[in-house]
Parts: C-alpha cells; sequence; structure tokens
C-alpha cells in the first residue's frame, strides 16, 4: 500500500482496515473461510500459526506462482555458468591444460549445476519475499493485542475494507454467524505506533472497540 | 527387534495420517505449550552453565585464531606437510567438517521430501549444525592458500592480472560447491526461523527484543495468502537442497578421484563419500541432541524414537561405508593394475596400518550394535557409539588423504608424515569455533522448529475436529452459514 503524505490524508484519521474475529481451533478456521468465501468476499484472510491443510482450496486460492520464478532462475544460473567458463576459459583467457578442449561441457557441468541451484534458490526466497510483499515492518493488524496470538495458539480471520461488499456491519454479522469471537474493527493507523514499541508491549490500542465476545 | 515395526515407524507406509504412528510429540502439549516450551529458552535468564561453557569455547576458538596468525606469519611450513604428502590434516579436517554439515541438510531437505514428520524436532538444530561445520571446514583451504590475502583468486573476480582461474579443476569446482551450499543452506535456515522469530517478537516483553526479533521476521503475520507462497517456498529449497548436498560431496570426492594417484583415482568415490558424509554428520547430530535435549528439559519433542530413528540411519550408513571399504579392496584387486594393489595391502599392513584398523573399527563393527532395539535406545551407549563414529569418520579421511600420498610412484621420494603441535592445535581450536556459534545459537534462536512442530500435530489437521474427538460446542455454533455438501465434498477430495 503506498502511503500518502500526511497533508492529503487529513479526511478520516484512522480509516478502517477491516474486521477480524477469531476461531477456536485450525477446523473452525477453515469452514469459516470457507463460510467468507461463500458470502462472496476475496479480500480476506486467515492467520494462523502454522499453515493448515486445505486452506488454499477453501479459499479459493490456485497454485503459488513461485515455480516459475525459481525456473527462470535455473536457466539464469545454467546460462551465466556455461557463458562465463567458456568465455573466461576459451576466450579471454586460454590454457593449455594437459592438451585438453579450451572449452567443453562436460568438465563445465559441476560449476553450471552449482549456480542454477544458487540462483534457484536466490529466487526462491526473493520470489517469496515479493510475492507476500515482505519485508512489511507495518501492519495494521499489529495493533490489535489479541492479535499477537497469531504466532502462537490464535487462529484469526480478517474481512478486508477493501473488498466491495464490505460494511463493518456486514462483516461483524457473518464472522459472528460463523462462530467467531472476539470480533474488532481493526483500524489503519498507517504509520508504526510508537506506543507497540515501548513499555511491556500489551498497551491498548488507540481506538479499536470490542463489538462483541461470545 | 521387528522389521515391522520399523517401517512403520519411519513412515514408510506414506499415509500421512499421524495417529497411525508413535506421537511425534509426547506429553499432550496444546499449541501453547509448544511455543511457551521453545520459546522458553530463549527468553529467560541466561543459565549460570551457560557462561563458563562459552568462556571455554571462545578461548579454544581464540587458539585457532593464534594458530592460524602463526601460520599467515610464518607460511604453510608450520604445518607438517612434506613432499609425497602435501595435502595432510588441512584437507582431512575440511572433508570431515563438510560431511558432519551433511547430515543437517539431509534432515531438513531430504526427510522433508520424504514427508518424515519426524524431522521437525530436529531439523532446526540440525540445519544450524550445518552452517557452523561449512563455517569451520572453510578455514583450512582458506589458510592452506598460505597466502590468505590473495585467497579471492579463488573466485572469477576481474584482476590487474587480467587472469581467470581454471575451470578445468576439480579444486574450483570445489570452491563453487561448498560456498554455494553454506549460502543455499543459510537461506534454507533462515526462511525455516521466520514464522519463529515472529513468534518470539510477539511475546517479546522489552523494546530491543522486539525489534531485532520484529526485524528478522519481516512482518511475518502468519497469513494464509502468505504460508500459500512460503510452504511452495520452502518444498523448491528442500527439492534444491537435496541434489545439491549429494553434489557438494561428490564435487569434494573429485578433489581426490579425478587424480591419477593410487587410491584416489576410483569411480566409487562419489557415492562413498556421500555415505560417509550422511553417517559422520547423523553421529554428530545424535551426540548434540544427546547433551541438548537433557539440558533444556525438551525429551518430549526431541523423543528417544527420534534418536533411534538416527541410529537406524546410522546404522544403514554405516553399513554402506563400511560396504565401500570391502569394495575398494575388491576393485584395487580385480583392476590388475600393481600400484592400486600396492595402495591397498600398503593401507592395511604398511606404516598407518594404525590408522586404518581404528577406521574399520570404528565405522564398520560400532555402528553394527545398533541392530539391537535395546542398543539403540539407550541413550549412553548411542553417545559412546556416536563419537567412536565421528572418530573413525576423521580417521577415514586420513587414511584416503595420507596413506595415498606417502608412498608415491618413485619409492625415493617415499617419506612419513606427522602433523606438527600447529596442525593439532588449529582442529582442536575449529571445535571452539563450532561450539562458540552453537553456544549463542542455543541461547538466542527458537532451537526447535515451533511452526513446524505445531503443524505435526494431531490437534493442527482441521479433520480432527469433524468426529467425536475435539469440543463439540463449536461445531454447534459453526454451521448455519456453512452448507454442508460443500464439506463432504472436500472430505472426499481430502480424504
Amino acid at each position: 500500500m503506498i502511503q500518502l503524505p500526511k497533508l492529503f490524508q487529513s479526511e478520516p484519521p484512522n480509516p478502517v482496515f477491516g474486521v477480524m474475529g477469531e476461531f477456536p481451533h485450525p477446523g473452525a478456521l477453515l469452514d469459516a473461510a470457507r463460510g467468507v468465501r461463500e458470502a462472496g468476499y476475496t479480500e480476506y484472510d486467515t492467520y494462523s500459526p502454522f499453515p493448515i491443510h486445505g486452506m488454499d482450496d477453501a479459499m479459493g486460492l490456485g497454485q503459488s506462482i513461485l515455480g516459475y520464478i525459481v525456473f527462470i532462475g535455473g536457466i539464469m544460473g545454467v546460462s551465466a555458468a556455461m557463458l562465463m567458463q567458456w568465455w573466461m576459459g576459451a576466450v579471454d583467457y586460454p590454457l593449455n591444460i594437459s592438451g585438453k578442449p579450451a572449452f567443453a561441457w562436460e568438465p563445465s557441468v559441476p560449476v553450471a549445476f552449482e549456480l542454477m541451484i544458487l540462483l534457484s534458490a536466490l529466487a526462491a526466497v526473493g520470489g517469496m519475499l515479493a510475492l507476500n510483499r515482505l519485508p512489511r515492518p507495518y501492519n495494521p493488524l499489529f495493533y490489535s493485542q489479541n492479535f499477537t496470538r497469531s504466532t502462537d495458539d490464535g487462529f484469526f480471520l480478517c474481512i478486508e475494507s477493501v473488498d466491495g461488499l464490505f460494511t463493518v456491519r456486514n462483516a461483524e454479522e457473518l464472522l459472528e454467524r460463523l462462530g467467531a469471537q472476539n470480533i474488532e474493527v481493526i483500524y489503519d493507523h498507517g504509520k508504526l505506533d510508537e506506543d507497540l514499541l515501548e513499555g511491556d508491549g500489551v498497551s491498548v490500542p488507540a481506538d479499536p472497540q470490542v463489538v462483541s465476545s461470545q | 527387534m521387528s522389521t515391522d515395526t520399523q517401517n512403520t515407524d519411519l513412515g514408510l507406509s506414506g499415509d500421512g495420517h499421524v495417529s497411525e504412528h508413535p506421537p511425534l510429540v509426547e506429553g499432550n502439549y496444546s499449541f501453547h505449550d509448544i511455543t511457551e516450551l521453545v520459546a522458553h529458552h530463549a527468553e529467560k535468564k541466561t543459565p549460570k552453565l551457560w557462561y563458563p561453557a562459552f568462556g571455554l569455547a571462545v578461548t579454544v576458538t581464540g587458539l585457532m585464531l593464534s594458530m592460524l596468525a602463526y601460520l599467515v606469519w610464518n607460511g604453510t611450513g608450520v604445518w607438517g606437510l612434506n613432499n609425497p604428502v602435501g595435502w595432510g590434516w588441512a584437507i582431512v579436517n575440511f572433508v570431515f567438517w563438510v560431511g558432519i554439515g551433511h547430515a543437517g541438510t539431509l534432515i531438513s531437505a531430504i526427510l522433508f521430501l520424504f514427508r518424515q514428520k519426524w524431522r521437525t524436532s530436529i531439523n532446526r538444530t540440525a540445519e544450524a549444525m550445518t552452517i557452523f561445520a561449512v563455517v569451520c571446514a572453510l578455514v583450512f583451504p582458506t589458510f592452506h592458500v598460505g597466502r590468505v590475502w590473495a585467497v579471492y583468486w579463488m573466485l572469477p573476480l576481474p584482476n590487474q592480472m587480467l587472469m581467470w582461474p581454471q575451470f578445468k579443476s576439480p579444486l574450483l569446482w570445489d570452491v563453487f560447491a561448498v560456498s554455494i551450499y553454506g549460502t543455499v543452506s543459510i537461506l534454507f535456515w533462515y526462511v525455516g526461523l521466520i514464522p519463529d522469530w515472529a513468534t518470539l517478537r510477539d511475546r517479546a516483553t522489552n523494546v530491543w527484543r522486539r525489534r531485532i526479533y520484529g526485524v528478522l521476521a519481516m512482518g511475518w503475520t502468519g497469513a494464509n495468502r502468505h504460508w500459500r507462497h512460503y510452504e511452495r517456498a520452502y518444498m523448491i529449497l528442500a527439492g534444491l537442497a537435496t541434489p545439491l548436498v549429494l553434489s557438494v560431496h561428490s564435487v569434494v570426492s573429485f578433489d581426490f578421484a579425478v587424480s591419477i594417484v593410487p587410491g584416489w583415482h576410483t569411480t566409487i568415490f562419489p557415492p562413498y563419500f556421500v555415505a560417509g558424509a550422511i553417517f559422520s554428520g547423523f553421529a554428530m547430530v545424535v551426540t548434540l541432541l544427546v547433551v541438548a535435549r537433557k539440558i533444556y528439559n525438551l525429551e518430549d519433542l526431541i523423543t528417544i524414537n527420534h534418536l533411534e530413528k538416527m541410529n537406524i540411519i546410522i546404522l544403514l550408513t554405516g553399513s554402506l561405508v563400511g560396504f565401500a571399504y570391502i569394495t575398494e579392496f575388491f576393485i584395487a584387486w580385480y583392476s590388475g593394475v600393481i600400484y592400486e594393489q600396492y595402495a591397498f595391502v600398503n593401507r592395511a599392513t604398511g606404516p598407518y596400518a594404525w590408522a586404518y584398523w581404528i577406521m574399520m573399527t570404528c565405522n564398520l563393527v560400532a555402528p553394527q550394535l545398533f541392530w539391537f532395539k535395546k542398543i539403540r535406545r539407550n541413550i549412553l551407549v548411542m553417545f559412546l557409539i556416536s563419537i567412536n563414529v565421528n572418530i573413525g569418520m576423521w580417521f577415514e579421511r586420513f587414511v584416503i588423504t595420507v596413506t595415498s600420498l606417502h608412498r608415491d610412484y618413485l619409492p625415493s621420494s617415499w617419506d612419513y608424515y606427522s602433523p606438527t603441535f600447529v596442525d593439532v592445535l588449529t582442529f582442536v581450536g575449529t571445535f571452539g569455533l563450532f561450539f562458540t556459534l552453537f553456544l549463542l545459537f542455543l541461547r538466542f534462536f527458537p532451537m526447535v522448529a515451533i511452526a513446524e512442530v505445531k503443524g505435526v500435530m494431531p490437534e493442527a489437521d482441521p479433520h480432527f475436529y469433524d468426529h467425536s474427538h475435539g469440543d463439540g460446542h463449536t461445531h454447534e455454533a459453526e454451521p448455519t452459514a456453512v452448507p454442508s455438501p460443500a464439506v463432504n465434498k472436500e472430505d472426499e477430495h481430502r480424504g
């Protein structure tokens, strides 16, 4: 998300980012994700301390395209290695080693293989981070005190306000119907909250109101 | 022991139902308990014993650094190398450390691809071991070049001499193989750590911990849209690391096999080196985990079943290595080449026969004790055998390197090689370096992959909650919005 300069941002100080609810276990979260999808929402996400089997299907997400990025990385690694070995060994600085040809593909295989692995691995990690828009220091969800449990034992679903169908009331009602607990509205403060970085880290965020629990 | 149980233990049945196996995590833990159990060690006050241990490790590292400084000042003549034996302890130690590293990649990558879920409690430690072992290994070739300030000549960098490295040399392949192995291992390790950094970030109680772990976690939230690419990346990295680890030790063996020295010039070397590397690496993992699980009270996560499985792999790879020793002898005889035959007879009966028989006893005989289930599950005995294997595998590299070189084609140049105190203390010093890094890891890192362990618990399977077990009340709350046909369809698809 591109951050507009402060000057143009004065309208609503804390626009709503989304509505988040908590579910008791992975099974409930999976059913809820399916329910939200069937209700027509597309801009939502589930949060869990570990990947949940079947969640991609439940959310209607296809295959990750990362494989293609890695494939391109691998091809580049092999070609770069072969070109390098040919140019350095046969063009720019040919050496006679036991009368062997200046360039042949056989002795070039190990270096080509290793560089293929290196560039593929870099493409895999770089591609994963790019597709996930990471590193991302600021995230409105970090304002929710409850949300810190998403990396421990909490299972959350957040419907985001960018969705066409989104209104706070609809989202709340849907989450409640799906059995969510601790439903809260998440606001987009648009900056790193200094309060969050100081003290004991359990500072209560500025405005999220707990709309309903249980 | 019974083969049947073993097969199911190893998960060879391949159906992913955790419940059919002995539990991977013992003692009825919830997700939160797992977080507590692991994160607690990175958060609590430094244990008193850690300081003297760390002090000792740093001192020994200092010893290594002073020995290296001594070498740089005086030249490689301070090592015991002589004319026929131009490769002594330096290459022995290099191959030893690289080999140890391989078990980490095996556990993290190959076992991942084979869906061996038991790996989750040990892979983090094993990957750490890989990286630290590669660091220790790199010390030796780096300083063996003598003029360490010119070590960058090994890389294809433009330079004022207008020269390029010689790509037909296996030694240069090794530069690529080992440095890329180190890099990819670090990437793999880091990707695995991201969710756990986030866990530590979210639990942090002081500003600096939250900032540091926050930067390391890169904003991870556990979003499913992130897990989707993350899991794919992890699988691809495992798929890349698997051929990589096999290629690295194959390339290391080319350093020997591509030459024409009798005793080195054999095609069996790549598989034989790879098996030996896995063998020694698993022994090192057992040595470290037996101690670490005790000190850190992780007996419920790193169970006796995990250790037993590693002992089975030690038994398997140890037998492969032993078979390779015998095959080498057979091929030397069968080749009809007198130099080859002499090299092997000399190994077993010549001036280095003592080293040869240490190797044979430690590698071929000792691991065979693991045929007995009682011994595989006995902590003390497995600890002793694992140390024994580490010693044996060091001697294997010593035997291969030194016995093949000390008598070359020309009897007038035969000589006996012994190391100097600089050789010995540098090698001892690398253990200091290894344990310095390992103690730092134990202190500040989540030493078990928290997210992965949670993922293999039965409670992590969404269908765990479909039937009678689990809390029934939550089910009553959901179904209104979820039309049942979709659920059933999904069940068929999954089931």
